[in-house]
């Protein structure tokens, strides 16, 4: 069901599209979208000039609400720019305006067209203004849809860079954690680990949790995880870096580690040689003094 | 959600089990899933594929490739005209155990997958829903 | 494939898996390393399963098997060659195959086989002489 005054809009946007157009690239203009150095000045034309286009086919075609099958292209458009801004790291404001700055030229060709008669500029007014309404909310759910993406992404990477696997000798690795532990960074951790497992022929993994602020029964499951998996590719776990508040939590949280833990990881290296076969030899010092006469 | 391409395969025999995991992968390669994702999806579609033959009496699953926006998936409805389960929570519960306890499977294809969907009504049949996004 | 094929190393059965196994294969395997785990006296046995992509339930249960079946038979089962994507999607499947040893690769598993026989040979030689 069209809102009133529709029939006006899309008759004053057909006859007064030019002007509409060059009304709305000046203003844009002039908000600075340009002076970022974001966007270059065709690109805007272009853009503007696609939209307007796809507005008046929508308004010429459907007569109906944005969600219809009439508005699709120009909501896809729209929907393009908007992702496009929020990757290019326009604001939201910025992003929103493009549609919102369209409605004084509108209303401007409308004042034009029906000055004569108030009460249909008034209703043609309204028309347009509900319109670029639903259009402008809609360029602001696409673009902060982009956004979390990028920052989901991002997460990801970080997710990547702090989970890194150190070779500590041959056939003993070890995986220094820092910060909060959740099911996407285990995944992440889960397969560094266990590619490293296959690279180095590991058999021995030590996973130090000095930099692990809590162990909750969540954050256990997410190391029972790890060493289960390590497990079956053949490699033992020793937990390192256990705090004794921690310890204390997780006596009280009925959290139990089935594997060998270690306050430190220097602790943990040497268990680790030690299982592994190996002693550290302190070198014999020579006791023949340089000033020997 | 836009369904690019859809498949149904018959699930009556241990041979079918096998056909459907192939399936499976060749969609999940497709959409350009990681090797740890492409494991999960056909794992879990190998337990509810066992699931459905084992447990249902046999019946079928269907594959559909989605595409939403820029977002690929795959999903895959397990179905059939078995016994159905009295107890969904009970079921979805159940840990498999080494031990060769009931374990229907289904709490581990729920964690394997993005999405997962269950209805079942006792005496008429099962169906299992579950879904991969890249 | 007919059946898979089962090789003897020494006192050591060692099976490679390469192939998407269906029931009657599984069920088959079973049988023939149980029938010559008897008939050759083998202390081991070494299932290679580099080359599987998936390992679902249905062959979780049948290494669980073959490890069952082989203690009872005195011998020592070891799985190697595991792949990190299956580890990882086992262990999210909730199947941590605890019944079964494990080792990364064929020389690993190996030298875990022949350590485990050394220790039971020691344990039954001193019992042997703490007899006398």
């Amino acid at each position: 069901m069209a809102v009133e005054g529709t029939e006006t809009l899309t008759e004053t946007v057909k006859a007064e599209e030019a002007s509409i157009l060059a009304a709305w690239l000046s203003l844009l203009k002039a908000s600075g979208s340009l002076q970022t150095g974001r966007i270059r000045e065709a690109e805007l034309d272009t853009q503007a000039h696609n939209v307007l286009g796809q507005l008046r086919d929508s308004l010429v075609t459907g007569a109906g609400e944005v969600g219809s099958d009439a508005y699709s292209s120009l909501c896809d458009t729209l929907g393009e720019i908007s992702r496009s801004r929020a990757v290019q790291g326009f604001t939201p404001t910025d992003t929103a305006n493009f549609v919102f700055s369209l409605k004084e030229p509108i209303y401007d060709a409308l004042n034009r067209t029906c000055g004569n008669d108030p009460a249909a500029v008034t209703r043609a007014t309204w028309a347009a203004s509900h319109l670029l309404d639903e259009l402008g909310l809609h360029t602001m759910e696409v673009f902060l849809a982009s956004r979390e993406e990028v920052i989901g992404r991002q997460g990801q990477e970080i997710a990547e860079l702090s989970t890194p696997v150190v070779r500590l000798w041959d056939g003993i690795l070890a995986l220094p954690l820092i910060g909060t532990l959740d099911s996407a960074r285990t995944g992440v951790m889960m397969e560094n680990l266990l590619q490293a497992i296959v690279d180095e022929e590991a058999e021995i993994a030590i996973i130090d949790i000095t930099g692990v602020p809590t162990v909750d029964t969540l954050v256990a499951q997410h190391l029972l995880k790890t060493i289960a998996a390590a497990r079956l590719m053949g490699a033992d776990c020793i937990i390192s870096g256990i705090r004794p508040q921690i310890a204390q939590t997780m006596v009280h949280l009925g959290v139990e580690l089935n594997v060998v833990s270690k306050a430190t990881l220097a602790d943990a290296f040497a268990l680790a040689l030690k299982r592994t076969g190996r002693t550290v030899v302190r070198k014999q010092q020579p006791s023949i003094s340089s000033t020997a006469s | 959600m836009p369904v690019t391409k859809t498949e149904v395969l018959p699930i009556r025999s241990s041979d079918d089990v096998v056909r459907v995991r192939q399936s499976v992968r060749a969609r999940a390669v497709e959409i350009g899933l990681g090797l740890v994702d492409q494991t999960k999806i056909i794992t879990a579609a190998s337990e509810l594929a066992r699931n459905t033959l084992d447990y249902g009496g046999g019946g079928e699953v269907r594959i559909d490739v989605l595409q939403e926006g820029s977002r690929k998936g795959v999903r895959l409805s397990f179905e059939d005209q078995g016994p159905g389960i009295a107890d969904i929570a009970q079921a979805l519960t159940d840990h498999y155990t080494t031990g060769g306890g009931l374990g229907l499977g289904l709490g581990g294809a729920k964690r394997l997958s993005n999405e997962f969907h269950i209805e079942s009504t006792p005496g008429v049949g099962t169906r299992v829903t579950i879904a991969r996004w890249k | 494939m007919d059946r898979i094929p089962i090789l003897k190393l020494g006192g050591v059965l060692i099976v490679t898996i390469q192939v998407d196994m269906h029931d009657r294969l599984a069920l088959a395997l079973e049988e023939d390393l149980t029938a010559k785990i008897a008939g050759t006296g083998a202390r081991g046995v070494l299932i290679e399963i580099s080359a599987l992509e998936i390992v679902d339930s249905f062959i979780g249960r049948m290494l669980d098997n073959i490890a069952a079946i082989s203690r009872v038979l005195d011998a020592e089962t070891v799985v190697v060659g595991m792949r990190p994507a299956v580890a990882i999607t086992l262990v999210e499947l909730g199947l941590e195959l605890r019944g079964i040893k494990t080792a990364l690769n064929v020389e690993r598993g190996m030298a875990m086989i022949r350590d485990r026989l050394a220790e039971d040979d020691d344990l039954e030689s001193a019992r042997a002489r703490h007899e006398d």
